[in-house]
């Protein structure tokens, strides 16, 4: 794929600003319109956006981390919060919060460590799917 | 019990780190773990069997469905622990040995560690779904270790065969089981046994008795499920040793024995089991005549001795529940003996066939001694205990009025071929002169033959003193195969009795059998409809016809073309979704009614248009941003109704989709349309009677409102309990967060496959 010039450095600043809106968008999700599931989406779409301006190997170097671990880790993050409330007698993945409020991040608790989850697990596989689609193509 | 049934599940998580650092001393590492659960069964002795009772410990599981960890341990479940830590204990010190040249020793004491669990929280478990789930465990992990050396075809098949039967077996037993638990209104095993009336006499009763006995039947490989057990004799010998021999072929039996005091005293059950036991017992005797193959041989006399302790059930009485104790013990012992001194042969020789064995006593002593220890414990002489335990079924067998004497004609025969296996395996190698083997043999280490001695030493003590240990067990110990406790002392020498007599006739034509084998194998190979009798061709000619259904069937339902799956998919919905609504008579359709608003009608203009656009775009880029179009006008109305997170979802996913399919597309030939008009034609049929059926529904739907109470509890306990006011939100992550938790795992899974599918292509491309 060419690159256009435009894009490239469009994309310079526009994604800082897509991964800080993806994850905005999954911090406000307890209480407003957002959450892991579409911040994830708008993390991957942040990568796609870059795999398309600088080309696929770029990204993936960019991204540093292979999507395959981001979906495995994602996977035991939501796991693991789920065992959290085990040790504290209760059921499977019964949502315990911490009492006091934290700033910016707001209530913190075990249902909030699952959307992490959620996010790595989306953000992995958008992200998988759309590279090895692109490694098909050379 | 909780911790001891479940300790291997977390202790396995270390094999790897071990398996990492400490590559050659894993067996050893790993061994000191049945080991330490031997002490720890070994603990509960004198409370089990000195004073006789028997312990029931319980954890919630599910309790609202009435699944709980509940485990049992009397002198059934005591004896079957022992059996299955010690001989684990001998089983994982020899595989450090025996194996070390394979590069996957770790991922063998992963799956024999979750093995032995699953085994022992199988035969402790008091409730029957917990035993279940260990019941298949064992299955899975027994084809996990059958088709341990996986590059070999016939490992595969054999693998597989064992998972089907005993898989189809345990699917039979749930149903069983579930049958029994809604007559009785219990689960836990202990407290049917006091319910032998109702479950007896209950119109279910025969469906749910022979429903658990095919699962019990499958899995102790009795007639005619038996043929998957020699084959699985393409396991590891320390597996075959251990699962197929010790262990997990006595699950079913132990189901058997489990049950027999709830399900057991009718004609039904006690004739079923005492016949299918005793044809298994001759008949795969028989078939070891032609076997040429140690661990085969081994196989055969292990259906047998598995025939004959059902039989025992079957038959019932105080002196055969005795018997089948005695004889369990011993065959543990002496079976896994033989089959790891077949190991060790096949180690150092570097053949398992019986014909180019000889002489090897001078070079493998060891060996030698153990082997010939177990063969005479396993041929029934005195003073061990497999004397103690052919005299006893032989007591049992006589003392049986009804059939009494056709089973003692069968024992015999039966016991003659053993004689004749024993005679040629745990002999024959050893005798004679010395014959040029694949490999040059030589004695092998410590870690090898110690465990195989520990087992035949055990065989000759328990004899000596089997008034002590045995007898103790049998005396007074809450057995839970009858519900009484038995009271019958356990004595080496009963005199010069009848079963003596005849115990001496076996062994004696058992050798003569050996003796003559060579003019007696021509005389059989001339026989050639047994193959065809057995049960294995039909089981090959069943497998092989549901290939071919399935294969027809994909070739209907699933030809390659994408486009023909989405037909088939709306034809169905179309077809199912229409005869229901119909069916369901007059429907309001007043749904309708209200008007639609400006910019709903703008909208749906927009989506017609798209919708046009798509079918008649001349490139696949217009089509697919016409789909975008789409996509979004949806988005659009999820905001229009209030649904933002849904738009913004929609949104994310329609833009993702678009690139998927530019990268798609990018690889893809030229756009040529291939439908004919007619084709264009059937398929806007199809599509338009899809979209009308899907309009009716949500006119219905609308009309009806729902009457939901969930809506309402989570509006009113969105932000009280889970502290969030986005209840879309808050129902995905806590409410709902297993389903969550289901579906991303659903996605993780998807992508693998996604992976994998663009992989294989990339593998076939450059070949």
């Amino acid at each position: 794929m060419k690159t256009s010039v435009i894009l490239s450095t469009a994309v310079k600043y526009l994604i800082p600003l897509l991964l800080i809106f993806s994850f905005f968008l999954f911090l406000r999700g307890h209480n407003e319109p957002g959450g892991g599931f579409v911040g994830g989406l708008v993390a991957a779409s942040a990568f796609a956006l870059f795999a398309i301006a600088n080309g696929f190997d770029e990204a993936k170097k960019f991204m540093k981390i292979e999507p395959i671990m981001l979906i495995a880790l994602g996977l035991l993050i939501a796991l693991l919060s789920g065992l959290v409330p085990m040790f504290f007698g209760l059921d499977f993945l019964t949502g315990i919060w911490f009492e006091k409020n934290f700033p910016i991040i707001g209530k913190l608790g075990t249902p909030l460590v699952f959307d992490i989850g959620v996010y790595l697990v989306v953000l992995g596989i958008s992200t998988k799917i759309i590279f090895s689609l692109a490694e098909e193509e050379k | 019990m909780l911790f001891a049934a479940l300790s291997g599940f977390i202790f396995v998580l270390l094999i790897p780190i071990i398996n990492k650092y400490a590559k050659n001393s894993v067996g050893w590492i790993a061994s000191i773990f049945p080991l330490a659960l031997t002490v720890y069964f070994i603990s509960f002795y004198t409370n089990v069997i000195d004073k006789g009772n028997s312990i029931l410990e319980s954890t919630s599981w599910v309790p609202s469905l009435g699944i709980n960890l509940s485990f049992y341990l009397d002198g059934l479940s005591l004896t079957f622990s022992l059996i299955i830590t010690v001989v684990g204990f001998v089983v994982f010190l020899y595989a450090g040995s025996y194996m070390k040249n394979y590069d996957s020793l770790g991922k063998f004491y992963i799956y024999i560690i979750l093995f032995m669990s699953s085994m022992i929280g199988l035969v402790l478990s008091d409730n029957i779904i917990t035993m279940f789930v260990f019941w298949e465990l064992t299955s899975i992990t027994s084809y996990l270790l059958i088709g341990f050396n996986h590059e070999k075809e016939t490992a595969r098949n054999s693998a597989l065969q064992a998972l089907l039967i005993t898989g189809g077996g345990g699917l039979a037993l749930l149903a069983g089981l579930i049958i029994l638990s809604g007559i009785s209104g219990s689960m836990s095993i202990s407290s049917l046994a006091s319910m032998n009336d109702i479950l007896t006499e209950h119109r279910l009763y025969a469906p749910a008795a022979l429903l658990i006995l095919i699962g019990a039947f499958t899995k102790s490989a009795q007639f005619p499920f038996h043929f998957w057990l020699p084959n699985a004799m393409e396991a590891p010998t320390p597996v075959s040793a251990y699962l197929h021999s010790a262990t997990m072929v006595k699950a079913g039996i132990y189901l058997i024995a489990r049950m027999n005091p709830s399900l057991g005293g009718t004609e039904l059950w006690n004739y079923t089991i005492m016949f299918v036991g005793a044809v298994t017992m001759l008949f795969t005797a028989v078939l070891s005549f032609k076997q040429t193959d140690l661990k085969k041989l081994l196989a055969y006399s292990t259906l047998s001795v598995l025939g004959t302790l059902t039989m025992l059930i079957g038959i019932g009485s105080d002196l055969a529940i005795k018997a089948f104790m005695i004889y369990l013990i011993a065959h543990a012992l002496y079976k896994a003996t033989l089959f790891l001194t077949a190991g060790m042969i096949d180690h150092s020789t570097g053949t398992r066939n019986i014909e180019e064995l000889q002489g090897l006593r001078k070079v493998m002593p060891i060996t030698a001694a153990i082997a010939i220890l177990a063969s005479l414990s396993k041929m029934g002489i005195i003073p061990l205990i497999g004397f103690v335990g052919k005299e006893t079924v032989y007591a049992a067998t006589i003392e049986y009025t009804n059939f009494g004497f056709l089973f003692i004609t069968l024992a015999i025969a039966a016991n003659i071929f053993v004689v004749y296996i024993t005679m040629t395996v745990g002999f024959k190698p050893f005798f004679g002169k010395f014959r040029k083997t694949p490999k040059t043999p030589h004695e092998l280490p410590f870690r090898m033959w110690f465990g195989p001695m520990l087992l035949a030493f055990g065989g000759l003590t328990l004899g000596i003193f089997s008034s002590f240990i045995i007898g103790k067990l049998i005396n007074n110990t809450e057995l839970g195969i009858i519900t009484a406790k038995l009271n019958i002392p356990v004595k080496l020498w009963h005199g010069f009795t009848l079963e003596l007599m005849l115990s001496f006739i076996t062994v004696l034509l058992g050798i003569l059998l050996f003796w003559k084998r060579n003019q007696l194998l021509k005389y059989v190979d001339n026989i050639s409809f047994i193959d065809e009798i057995t049960p294995s061709y039909h089981y090959q000619k069943l497998f092989n016809g549901t290939l071919k259904l399935a294969k027809l069937q994909s070739r209907i339902l699933q030809n390659g073309f994408l486009r023909y799956y989405i037909m088939v998919i709306i034809i169905s919905t179309i077809i199912l979704g229409g005869t229901t609504l119909f069916s369901l008579g007059e429907m309001d359709y007043t749904g309708i009614i209200e008007m639609p608003g400006f910019e709903e009608i703008i909208i749906a203009i927009v989506m017609m248009t798209a919708t046009y656009m798509t079918v008649r775009a001349k490139t696949r880029l217009a089509a697919i941003v016409a789909v975008g179009v789409i996509g979004y006008s949806i988005a659009l109305i999820y905001i229009m109704y209030g649904a933002p997170d849904l738009a913004m979802t929609q949104f994310a996913i329609e833009t993702l989709t678009v690139i998927l399919f530019v990268l798609v597309i990018y690889r893809l030939p030229g756009y040529l349309p291939f439908s004919s008009t007619a084709r264009r034609i059937r398929d806007f049929i199809i599509a338009g009677a899809g979209g009308l059926l899907m309009s009716l529904i949500s006119i219905i739907i609308l009309s009806n409102p729902l009457s939901s109470e969930l809506k309402n509890y989570f509006a009113k306990n969105s932000y009280a309990i889970a502290k969030g006011k986005n209840i879309v939100n808050v129902i995905l992550v806590d409410f709902r967060a297993l389903d969550t938790m289901g579906e991303i795992t659903v996605l993780a899974v998807a992508a693998i496959g996604v992976f994998a599918l663009l992989k294989l292509r990339k593998g076939a491309d450059e070949k």
